[in-house]
C-alpha cells in the first residue's frame, strides 16, 4: 500500500509554554488537501510542522511514510515548499528571488514561466519586489516556491489579505496547477468555504489545537 | 620631546564642572542619563586610576607576559561589557570573547610583525588597549543590531529558510547589515578626521609637546590598525552569534522578547 502523503503521529506542539497543538493524529492524502479551523487552533504551526520549520514536543510527522527528522532538511524543503501567509520576499527584484529560490533547489530557473503559472505576466519579472502590491506579492511567493519544482506546496492562508475577486484569482491558479503539474497542496484556512471549494479531503481543528 | 605634560589634582577636578553641564541638560531634557554619567565619571576615574598603576608596574618589570596578561583581563572585560550591550542575542559572550582576543592578538602580531611597532610593553600596552576598546564597541553595536534584526527580519528568515536555504544563506542579509553598523562609525570618524575633530592621539601628543608631523603619523597608524582590528572583531561576532539563533536543522529558535 502506497503511504500517505503526510503522517501526523500523536504530534504535540508547544509554544513559549503554551500547548498550540496537542495529540493530533492524521493521515493527509496526495492531492487537494486543507486544514480549516478558527485563530489559535494551530493550523499554521501544523503546516510548519510539515515542512520540519520546527519540531513536536512529541509525536511524530512523516512525509511519503519516512519520519522527516530523518530526511535531508534542506532537500526535504525543496520538496516540500511552504508559501507563508503574509508576503516576505527578499530585496530586489522579482526575478532575483526566483532566481534565488531555483539556486537553492538546483534547478535552472524559467522566470517567465513560472511568472505565468503564478498568474503574473513577464512584466513583473524586473520590478522591484518591495513595490508591488500584497496581492502581487502572494504570487511571487508562489512563483518563487514554484521554481524550485516542489512535489508539494504548503499554503498559509494564501488569500487571507486579499480582496475577493484576488482571492477567486488564486483559488483558480491554484486549482489549475493541481490539474496542469500534478501538483499536491496543504491549504491552511480559517474559511470553511474556502476548504470546500479548494480541496478533496480536510483536517478540521478546533480551539486548543485538537481535532475538531 | 619635551618635557611630559604635568596635570594636578586641581585641574581635573575643575573638569568636572563640564560633567556637571553634562547632569544638568540630562536632567533639564528628562534623558534620564544622569545617574550613568556619574557612574561613568565615577568608574573612569577608578579604573583608569588603577590601570596607570598597572601600566607603571608593566613598565618597570618590561616583560612581554605582563603585557599579554594584561590584554587577556581587557578581553575578557570587554566580552562582558559588550555582553550587556548584546542581551537579545542569545550566548552572546563567547562570540564576543572570540572576538576581541582575535581582533587583539592578530592585530598586535601583525604591527610588530610588520614593523610598525616594537615589541615593547610601552608601544603594545596603549596599541593593545586602544585595539580592545574599539573592538568591543565594533562588536557590541554590531550584535545589538544583529539581536534587533533577526527579531524584526524573523517572517523573511523564516521564509527563506522554507525554501530550504541554509541558516547562514537566511542570515546572511542581517548578519551583513549587523556588521556593517559595527564598522560604519569607524569609518565614518576617519574620514572626517582632521577636519571635522582631532582623534586621541593626536591631540595627547601635541598638548605633550611633539612635533605634529609625528603627531599626525602615529596617528594614521593608529587609526588604519584599528580600521582593520574592528572590522576583525565585527566579523567575528556577527559570523559566530547569528548561529545561536538557529537550531542544527537549519530552524529559527523561540526567542524570549
Amino acid at each position: 500500500m502506497q503511504s500517505p502523503l503526510f503522517e501526523l503521529l500523536d504530534v504535540t506542539l508547544s509554544r513559549a509554554g503554551n500547548v498550540v497543538l496537542d495529540g493530533i493524529s492524521a493521515e493527509i492524502p496526495e492531492g487537494a488537501a486543507c486544514i480549516a479551523g478558527p485563530s489559535g487552533s494551530g493550523k499554521s504551526s501544523l503546516l510548519r510542522l510539515l515542512d520540519r520549520l520546527v519540531d513536536p514536543a512529541r509525536g511524530e510527522v512523516r512525509y511519503r511514510g519516512r519520519d522527516v527528522r530523518t530526511c535531508d532538511v534542506l532537500e526535504l524543503r525543496h520538496k516540500v515548499s511552504l508559501v507563508p501567509q503574509l508576503p516576505a520576499l527578499l530585496e530586489g527584484t522579482v526575478k532575483d528571488n526566483i532566481e534565488f529560490a531555483a539556486r537553492l533547489a538546483e534547478r535552472s530557473p524559467d522566470v517567465g514561466r513560472v511568472l505565468e503559472h503564478a498568474g503574473l505576466d513577464d512584466s513583473f519579472a524586473d520590478r522591484d519586489a518591495g513595490r508591488l502590491s500584497v496581492g502581487e506579492q502572494q504570487r511571487v511567493m508562489l512563483a518563487r516556491s514554484l521554481a524550485q519544482k516542489p512535489e508539494v506546496l504548503l499554503l498559509d492562508e494564501p488569500t487571507s489579505a486579499l480582496d475577493e475577486s484576488a482571492r477567486d484569482s488564486i483559488e483558480q491558479t491554484l486549482l489549475r496547477l493541481r490539474g496542469e503539474l500534478g501538483l499536491s497542496y496543504v491549504l491552511v484556512t480559517h474559511d470553511p468555504e474556502q476548504a470546500a471549494r479548494m480541496s478533496e479531503w480536510v483536517l478540521r481543528l478546533a480551539l486548543g489545537g485538537t481535532r475538531a | 620631546m619635551s618635557a611630559p605634560v604635568d596635570v594636578s589634582l586641581g585641574q581635573l577636578a575643575a573638569t568636572l564642572v563640564l560633567v556637571a553641564i553634562a547632569i544638568v541638560v540630562s536632567v533639564w531634557v528628562h534623558v534620564d542619563l544622569e545617574r550613568d554619567i556619574a557612574v561613568a565619571v565615577a568608574r573612569s576615574f577608578i579604573q583608569l586610576s588603577a590601570v596607570g598603576l598597572v601600566i607603571n608596574a608593566i613598565f618597570e618589570e618590561d616583560r612581554i607576559v605582563f603585557v599579554i596578561a594584561l590584554i587577556t583581563a581587557m578581553v575578557l572585560f570587554g566580552a562582558l561589557t559588550a555582553r550587556n550591550r548584546a542581551r537579545r542575542v542569545p550566548g552572546a559572550f563567547w562570540p564576543l570573547l572570540m572576538a576581541l582576543a582575535t581582533a587583539g592578538g592578530l592585530t598586535l602580531v601583525l604591527v610588530v610583525v610588520l614593523g610598525v611597532f616594537e615589541p615593547e610593553p610601552r608601544f603594545l600596552v596603549p596599541v593593545g588597549g586602544m585595539v580592545v576598546g574599539n573592538a568591543m564597541t565594533a562588536a557590541a553595536v554590531a550584535l545589538n543590531r544583529l539581536g534587533d534584526d533577526m527579531r524584526a527580519a524573523a517572517p523573511r528568515i523564516e521564509a527563506t529558510l522554507a525554501l530550504g536555504a541554509t541558516a547562514s544563506q537566511a542570515a546572511l542579509p542581517v548578519v551583513r547589515s549587523s556588521l556593517r553598523s559595527g564598522m560604519i562609525s569607524l569609518v565614518d570618524s576617519t574620514k572626517t578626521t582632521g577636519l571635522i575633530f582631532f582623534p586621541g592621539t593626536m591631540v595627547g601628543m601635541l598638548l605633550a609637546g611633539a612635533d605634529p608631523v609625528d603627531a599626525v603619523r602615529l596617528q594614521l597608524v593608529l587609526l588604519w590598525t584599528l580600521l582593520g582590528s574592528v572590522a576583525i572583531a565585527a566579523l567575528i561576532a556577527t559570523s559566530l552569534a547569528y548561529r545561536n539563533f538557529f537550531t542544527p536543522a537549519h530552524q529559527l529558535r523561540d526567542l524570549p522578547e
